[in-house]
């Protein structure tokens, strides 16, 4: 990974409400972040963290209303996302950026066929006739790994298993060589051995193509084999970000200290009762104006409940947003 | 599909062999007597013979097989004859009206362009501005659009047509004078005034029952609409960059129009079937108004023959709407 890079995706300070009846939800609250060319990050947190609200809003995926990005910047290649003009982004979107989603038997369209659905963004964004765009289509099942390919344009999702669909929609954000690859949960709804697999694709793919790679998942383990920076979040908010060894290794954040500790260990002998964060997430109904975590977090001090913590540099790379300080379990001097 | 399609025309036979039997059945045990209009002077033997000439005395089982030879073997016979211009059936009974004596094809192919005219020009009209209307309703759920929408399809679905046509009769026809209020059948489109005239007679049957279909059918589409545009394989199409246009006109239409195609094609019997309530209203002298006044005047044969049309009708279209589904859905497969 080139150090140094100009980041090709440079998030600032986004923040996305969703109205609902009863008031409104800050679901994501300035959260920056950017992304270096060729690089892999993962984005973990637990259900309503944030992570996949953060990532479509980048490119427009929310359905507004409810959703109201409110504030922020998304420099994609220089150009602001946000307030470029709906024909600017969908020129991007499926083109520049590519976006798996979690879910691969609902995410194809069940009417049309698989090969058609590869071929609109090659058609689309590259201008590419019929011909060419099968071909480019065969091309790209033989890239994800999918056997027979050229036959198998004519099939329908239905007749491709779960792991087989989700390399099929790995092939369609992959169509037109993106820079991004933003990808949703891609193995959560497969079972463990498809996961190896398709983790496995991903890999190869990058190796071979060199994009980067924006990875949402819950799961640590998953996080650790693959990615390059780990950002952690929590009620919308980035709460830790570091190397990926770094964050292994010596973890900042109460809450990702805690996250580490509910993997269950494959070695040794079974803990009587599986480690588990007390407590709900948050729903924000305000702009956090304390520590979205405090409530279960072991560490809480008074300090917690009146100041939102700002994310403060702890290593090469690494920053957290925390006031406690693990090295002296008090708390953190900036 | 067609060895299905095959499967299921054989299987009507039986099902439509019963449905006969019922139809028959029913006519034969309800109360009524062919000969209850004929005058009270005319002599009860008199009217036994009467009787005896339209069959009507013979055993229950001979009524039926006849009428089934009637309508399956020398009524296609006759159709076809008319059709190549040779002799089929040469004077082989055919099914007789006993209120007029007269064929009981030939009166209903005197009905049935009224009805087709009137009733089908309605459902088309109705499906046209039902899908549209349905498709937006959707997309822009909770609009004003949506809202006025869902208030005329209230509406419309449930104000009876004989009150929405009496009110269109009242306002256009009492008030303003714009259309007549009565159907005129014997017009003859052969100039462009004639042709003016039965658009204007047509306007105001058509637009009741129009509006009936097009509150039924738009809700329909607007429901299968909003269960898709939910869906992830829309999230999907965004992402890929394609405009709203073909994301909703492409990948969710396709999707939607599925269960509503079923149900547009299993109304279609009901155009045959008329509009009893509306062809009173404006008179129109379609299919409704006879099935009616066959009913009245214990018109057997015609009864029995127009509700057994009826019936094919309906299992067709079923036949029609299953296969429409499995050329619609790649998911469904019937071979």
């Amino acid at each position: 990974m080139p150090d140094g890079a100009l980041p090709v995706l440079d998030v600032k300070g986004l923040k996305v409400v969703f109205k609902t009846r009863g008031g409104e939800v800050h679901a994501v609250n300035s959260v920056s972040f950017d992304l270096k060319p060729g690089e892999l990050l993962g984005v973990v947190g637990e259900s309503g963290s944030g992570k996949s609200v953060t990532m479509m809003s980048l490119i427009g995926l929310l359905p507004s209303p409810p959703a109201d990005v409110r504030e922020g910047q998304v420099l994609f290649d220089g150009q602001d996302l946000l307030t470029c003009t709906p024909d600017t982004l969908r020129s991007i979107r499926g083109a520049r950026i590519g976006f798996i989603f979690q879910d691969p038997m609902t995410s194809l369209n069940p009417v049309f066929n698989v090969g058609f659905q590869i071929m609109e963004p090659l058609r689309k964004h590259m201008k590419l006739s019929k011909a060419k765009a099968a071909d480019r289509a065969v091309e790209l099942l033989e890239l994800v790994g999918i056997p027979d390919a050229r036959r198998r344009l004519d099939d329908y999702p239905h007749q491709f298993s779960g792991g087989m669909r989700q390399r099929v929609m790995i092939a369609i954000a992959l169509a037109c060589d993106p820079q991004v690859l933003i990808a949703d949960e891609p193995t959560t709804a497969l079972d463990v051995t498809i996961q190896a697999q398709i983790l496995e694709l991903v890999r190869d793919l990058r190796r071979k193509l060199g994009m980067a790679i924006v990875w949402i998942t819950h799961d640590l383990g998953v996080i650790a084999g693959i990615a390059d920076r780990v950002m952690v979040m929590y009620g919308g908010q980035v709460v830790e970000q570091s190397p990926v060894k770094d964050l292994f290794r010596n973890p900042q954040h109460p809450y990702t200290r805690a996250l580490l500790k509910t993997v269950p260990g494959v070695l040794g002998e079974r803990p009587e009762k599986l480690n588990v964060i007390e407590g709900q997430p948050p729903i924000l109904m305000a702009a956090p104006s304390a520590c979205a975590f405090r409530d279960r977090c072991a560490f809480a001090m008074p300090r917690c409940a009146k100041e939102n913590p700002a994310r403060v540099q702890v290593g090469a790379g690494h920053d957290v947003a925390c006031f406690w300080d693990p090295a002296t379990n008090g708390p953190r001097n900036a | 599909m067609f060895t299905y399609t095959i499967r299921r025309l054989v299987l009507a036979i039986p099902v439509l062999l019963l449905i006969s039997l019922i139809i028959f059945a029913l006519l034969k045990f309800a109360p009524g007597d062919p000969m209850a209009q004929v005058p009270m002077t005319v002599p009860p033997e008199v009217k036994a013979k009467m009787r005896a000439a339209l069959g009507a005395d013979q055993p229950l089982i001979v009524q039926y097989l006849l009428w089934l030879k009637q309508f399956f073997i020398i009524e296609p016979l006759h159709i076809l004859g008319t059709m190549t211009g040779y002799d089929l059936v040469g004077n082989a009974q055919r099914v007789i009206s006993w209120q007029t004596r007269s064929p009981v094809a030939d009166i209903i192919a005197q009905r049935m362009p009224q009805t087709l005219t009137v009733v089908g020009m309605s459902y088309v009209v109705g499906v046209l501005i039902a899908l549209p209307i349905g498709i937006v309703s959707a997309y822009k759920q909770y609009s004003w659009f949506d809202q006025i929408g869902t208030f005329v399809s209230m509406i419309g679905f449930s104000v009876p047509t004989f009150f929405t046509g009496v009110m269109l009769i009242l306002i256009f026809s009492v008030y303003l004078g714009w259309f007549p209020s009565i159907y005129d059948t014997t017009l003859v489109v052969d100039s462009w005034p004639h042709f003016w005239l039965q658009v204007r007679q047509m306007v105001m049957p058509v637009a009741v029952l129009a509006l009936y279909n097009a509150a039924q059918i738009s809700r329909f589409m607007r429901a299968s609409m909003l269960d898709n545009l939910q869906q992830d394989y829309v999230r999907t199409a965004r992402a890929k960059g394609m405009t709203e246009q073909v994301v909703v006109l492409k990948h969710v239409l396709r999707n939607s129009l599925i269960p509503v195609v079923t149900v547009i094609a299993l109304g279609v019997p009901q155009i045959f079937g008329g509009a009893i309530i509306t062809e009173q209203v404006f008179k129109v002298n379609g299919l409704g108004a006879l099935l009616i006044n066959a009913i009245y005047a214990d018109d057997l044969p015609m009864v029995q023959t127009l509700t057994f049309i009826f019936a094919i009708l309906i299992v067709i279209f079923n036949l029609i709407a299953d296969v429409l589904y499995g050329i619609l859905d790649p998911r469904i497969r019937y071979d």
